[in-house]
């Protein structure tokens, strides 16, 4: 195989993004990722709904298929079903996965098709020019909410984790090599892997996640998870998060007696932790960044065509056999 | 098993024959039904069978709601409807009389299980006094038989519950029936051991309660006669019995093996569909890959991705499913993959009447997408077509990269007939050739003769592209708002599909090939339109019956015969789809005769009908 490189990615099209939109940093960051990944161009399919992120699938020279609003996950569940052996990536966004496609989000996590999902969270509509979206916070004011929204959102993470999402990570448009890391991650892990991109739309939300990208604040907003690592954020590492006599999550200065020994120590797979994680309220709390949780278990297709190949070793396709199949008659 | 006391008594012939077994939803009827066409079957009759069973899977029992009953129609002679009056009523209690009784010919036979007539029982249906102990019924040739305590005491030394032994009952009364017109007993009593392999207490006592019927009729003073139905003149050949549902899901199998790639089913559970779905899971070792997905978009959605991925890839469905599919054909059209939907009709709108038959999707499979977004359309006319309309359209789907509309009904899902199994060497193949030359490549690309684009598969090295429901270059396929282009894409997807008329074989004309009247129908109506137009025939009328299998595109000698008739009248289980299809594309004035009451049409209104329009020209709307 000859070597990928990122302009094997890149497709003919113009990128019709707004100037300054995250997606293009995503973009790049997935471009330059998919030739290190070990698998032939030809078998890479990148399916979408509808939105801007949805968009994408134009951008990246593999195949695609730009689909309609929401239902991404049922196309990819069949393509996956079919031919297990393609790198299937689905490409969303907020209103797409958890709005008109929230059914077809928790569906395919909990059967856990090899497949990676990247979800652009830009907490607004975009390509219908502004209005609130499931992730939007209470009051938001928007075209379609001139008083304030008053739905209370959706946490995309919480949404996977009750879902029973295998792999559960978030990510941030700018930090490139941490969103790298995160894509590289998602690939490698069999099963769907869920990942929270938070995006900025400069155009209807500009600065929805500044606290989490500027970076005089980002250190006391962000909790970046290493796995077997201790909970410990802040601009010289001088905060941690522990329990309190309720076994709730408190943040804690380190110093004075208090080290990073005291605090929680990260494990993925532990789900008392990564729940914990994934409702800490971010009024409080940092927003934790990286794997949230990793707990493999069997893949959908696995079982699927593990049921195929079983009934076709057992018997043979004799249609002639199948048609003659009960009681037959003969008329001379 | 015939004894010494049959041969007291008379056999008499019968040309044909109608049976209907009615009783609670819980009593058995639908196997009870079952057995009895399969015998029939066995025996040689030529047969069409009629299932009526309410949505509710135990609706109260002995309540009109509740009401489960099976019909079969079989001859000496071509059958080709389930029949208009019952020469026998089986009744297992007063519900499933009162709802039944109305269509029992007078004179027509009763049986009834006495002991069902309960007090209990009689006021659920509403009956004031016992409508076998007054002159009620007095119309009728009465068979009361005290089918429980008769049944319970076939099955004494077993050790049953009275309960266990009371679920015997409906194997009784198809011994009766089984007597009564001289049915072969070996393959019901064969069904039973397989059906209860696993419980061989169950296995011996419906054979004793089915044998103990038989031998009640042969030796009770109550029947004097039994029947006999000498086999038909059928073509020769191999035939089985197959349902609507069965001969679907065979004819999608069959195609996919010949297309030499797997089947993908995507589908969502609906009555009266599901058992395409059931056939299908049970058949994996055909390459069958079926996904019970979260709703009905989701199995037309992963239908489409297994297209896109190379499978043979289907999706089956009833009207509110068919709604929700609506937005990912409209995908389908547009990223020009090939898909078959099939639409098992119910009786709409909205939820309807789930488990009764109709025909008004039609229009929405014309017509129900935004946008201009034509599709082949297919309906079959008998359960036993739908194993080849399955089969054709996946073949059009192919061959035109496109999705393609199967509708059958409910009437033709669950009702059977003989089916003479078809000589596989006999289908037509489907090549399925996936492009991987990238010579000239471009998505869009069409074959100058069928107007289809090539089907390139991930995983095929320099052929990467992009699909998507944004218009398209003409040729690139690269998204497009280019005027001109937009339009010539919506006129070539539309010669596309009307191309396909050229490759649809002339039509079969039933009678003169002109003269006073035509009859036009489709779908699960042919049996009817055939029937009644085959009687009047006899009586001396010009008319003929054409039945279309092919809805879009119209078979292209079908303005020539519409032309050939002084009146054409379009018979449909709706208020009329068909014959607006047919006055806007041929300007002829066809009239429609409609009847929209989750039942088929009877031969008897539908020859009214035609002596109307024969006698006194075509009349306004009319309804059954």
């Amino acid at each position: 195989m000859t070597t990928l490189t990122k302009k094997d990615f890149v497709s003919d099209q113009d990128v019709r993004w707004c100037p300054g939109c995250g997606d293009y940093a995503i973009l790049a960051q997935v471009q330059k990722v998919l030739p290190e990944l070990d698998v032939p161009r030809e078998n890479f399919v990148f399916v979408s709904g509808i939105g801007c992120s949805s968009r994408f699938p134009y951008y990246v020279n593999t195949y695609g298929f730009h689909s309609i609003h929401g239902r991404a996950p049922a196309i990819a569940s069949g393509l996956k079903m079919t031919r297990p052996e393609l790198s299937v990536w689905i490409i969303t966004g907020d209103g797409d996965a958890l709005s008109i496609g929230g059914n077809h989000l928790i569906h395919i996590l909990r059967r856990n098709l090899d497949v990676n999902i990247l979800l652009f969270n830009n907490r607004i509509y975009g390509l219908t020019k502004g209005q609130y979206s499931p992730t939007s916070e209470v009051g938001k004011r928007t075209k379609s909410t001139p008083q304030g929204s008053v739905d209370h959102p959706f946490d995309p993470v919480q949404v996977a984790m009750g879902a029973g999402a295998t792999f559960i990570a978030r990510s941030i448009d700018v930090e490139t090599r941490h969103l790298q890391d995160v894509i590289r991650a998602a690939h490698a892990h069999r099963g769907t892997s869920f990942v929270e991109i938070l995006q900025n739309c400069n155009v209807f939300n500009d600065g929805a996640f500044e606290p989490l990208t500027d970076k005089k604040s980002k250190a006391d907003h962000t909790l970046v998870l290493e796995q077997g690592a201790p909970l410990v954020f802040g601009p010289n590492r001088d905060r941690g998060i522990r329990l309190n006599a309720t076994l709730g999550p408190e943040v804690v200065d380190l110093g004075n007696g208090v080290g990073e020994n005291d605090c929680l120590r990260f494990d993925e797979a532990n789900p008392a932790i990564t729940g914990m994680l994934a409702r800490l309220d971010p009024q409080q709390f940092p927003t934790p960044i990286g794997i949230i949780s990793r707990r493999p278990r069997a893949c959908y297709e696995d079982g699927t065509t593990a049921l195929v190949e079983a009934a076709r070793r057992g018997t043979p396709a004799d249609l002639h056999a199948l048609l003659h199949r009960g009681d037959t008659w003969t008329v001379e | 098993m015939p004894s010494e006391a049959t041969k007291t008594k008379t056999i008499e012939r019968r040309e044909s024959v109608v049976v209907r077994f009615a009783g609670d939803s819980g009593d058995g009827m639908q196997v009870t039904g079952t057995q009895f066409t399969t015998a029939t079957a066995l025996a040689g009759n030529d047969l069409a069978t009629l299932p009526d069973f309410p949505a509710e899977i135990r609706a109260p029992a002995g309540t009109l709601a509740g009401v489960s009953a099976f019909q079969i129609n079989f001859s000496t002679h071509d059958v080709f409807t389930p029949g208009d009056e019952l020469d026998v009523l089986v009744a297992m209690n007063p519900a499933a009389l009162k709802a039944n009784l109305e269509d029992l010919k007078p004179g027509g036979m009763l049986i009834v299980d006495r002991e069902g007539f309960s007090d209990q029982n009689l006021k659920k249906a509403g009956y004031s006094s016992n409508p076998l102990e007054d002159d009620s019924l007095a119309g009728y040739q009465r068979f009361p038989i005290d089918v429980t305590r008769l049944t319970t005491a076939a099955l004494k030394d077993l050790g049953l519950s009275a309960r266990a032994a009371f679920r015997c009952r409906n194997f009784f009364c198809l011994g009766v029936a089984a007597w009564l017109y001289t049915r072969p007993t070996d393959p019901t009593e064969a069904w039973i051991r397989t059906k209860f392999q696993r419980t061989p207490e169950i296995v011996e006592a419906n054979v004793r309660a089915f044998r103990a019927g038989y031998a009640f009729a042969e030796n009770s003073e109550l029947f004097a006669v039994s029947y006999e139905v000498v086999p038909a003149a059928i073509k020769s050949g191999t035939y089985r019995n197959i349902t609507g549902n069965t001969a679907t899901a065979l004819g999608f199998i069959a195609a996919a093996h010949n297309a030499g790639r797997p089947l993908f089913l995507g589908s969502y559970p609906i009555t009266p569909a599901s058992d395409i779905l059931h056939e299908l899971a049970a058949l994996k070792h055909f390459d069958v890959h079926t996904f019970q997905a979260e709703d009905e978009i989701a199995g037309i959605g992963a239908a489409l991705g297994a297209a896109f991925g190379g499978a043979i890839a289907i999706t089956t469905t009833s009207g509110p499913g068919l709604n929700l599919k609506a937005e990912t054909l409209g995908l389908a059209l547009a990223v020009e993959l090939p898909l078959v939907v099939t639409d098992v009709q119910r009786a709409g709108p909205s939820t309807g009447m789930p488990t009764k038959t109709e025909q008004a999707d039609l229009l929405m499979a014309m017509y129900g997408r935004h946008g201009e977004s034509p599709l082949p359309i297919l309906a079959a006319s008998t359960p036993s077509d739908c194993f080849l309309i399955a089969y054709e359209a996946v073949r059009i789907a192919v061959k035109y990269m496109t999705p393609v509309i199967v509708l059958t009904d409910g009437y033709l899902a669950n009702g059977s007939e003989p089916w003479l199994i078809p000589d596989l060497s006999a289908l037509p193949p489907i090549p399925v050739e996936f492009r991987t030359d990238p010579t000239g490549f471009f998505p869009y690309v069409r074959d100058e003769e069928t107007l289809s684009r090539p089907w390139v598969i991930p995983g095929t090295p320099d052929l990467e592209h992009r699909v998507g429901g944004l218009e398209k270059d003409f040729l690139s396929g690269n998204v497009s708002y280019a005027p001109s282009n937009h339009e010539q894409m919506i006129r070539v997807r539309a010669r596309k599909i009307a191309g396909i008329a050229r490759e649809i074989p002339p039509l079969e004309v039933f009678g003169p090939a002109q003269g006073e009247l035509l009859v036009l129908g489709w779908g699960g109506t042919y049996g009817s339109l055939r029937e009644a137009c085959r009687r009047l025939g006899e009586e001396g009328h010009a008319v003929a019956h054409v039945h279309l299998r092919h809805l879009n595109p119209f078979p292209s000698d079908l303005g020539r015969i519409l032309r050939s008739y002084r009146h054409v009248l379009v018979p449909e289980i709706n208020l009329g789809q068909l014959v607006r299809l047919i006055r806007a594309e041929y300007l002829v004035d066809a009239i429609g005769f409609n009847k929209i009451q989750g039942r088929p049409f009877k031969v008897s209104e539908l020859m009214e009908r035609c002596r109307k329009v024969l006698g006194g020209g075509p009349e306004g709307e009319a309804s059954a």
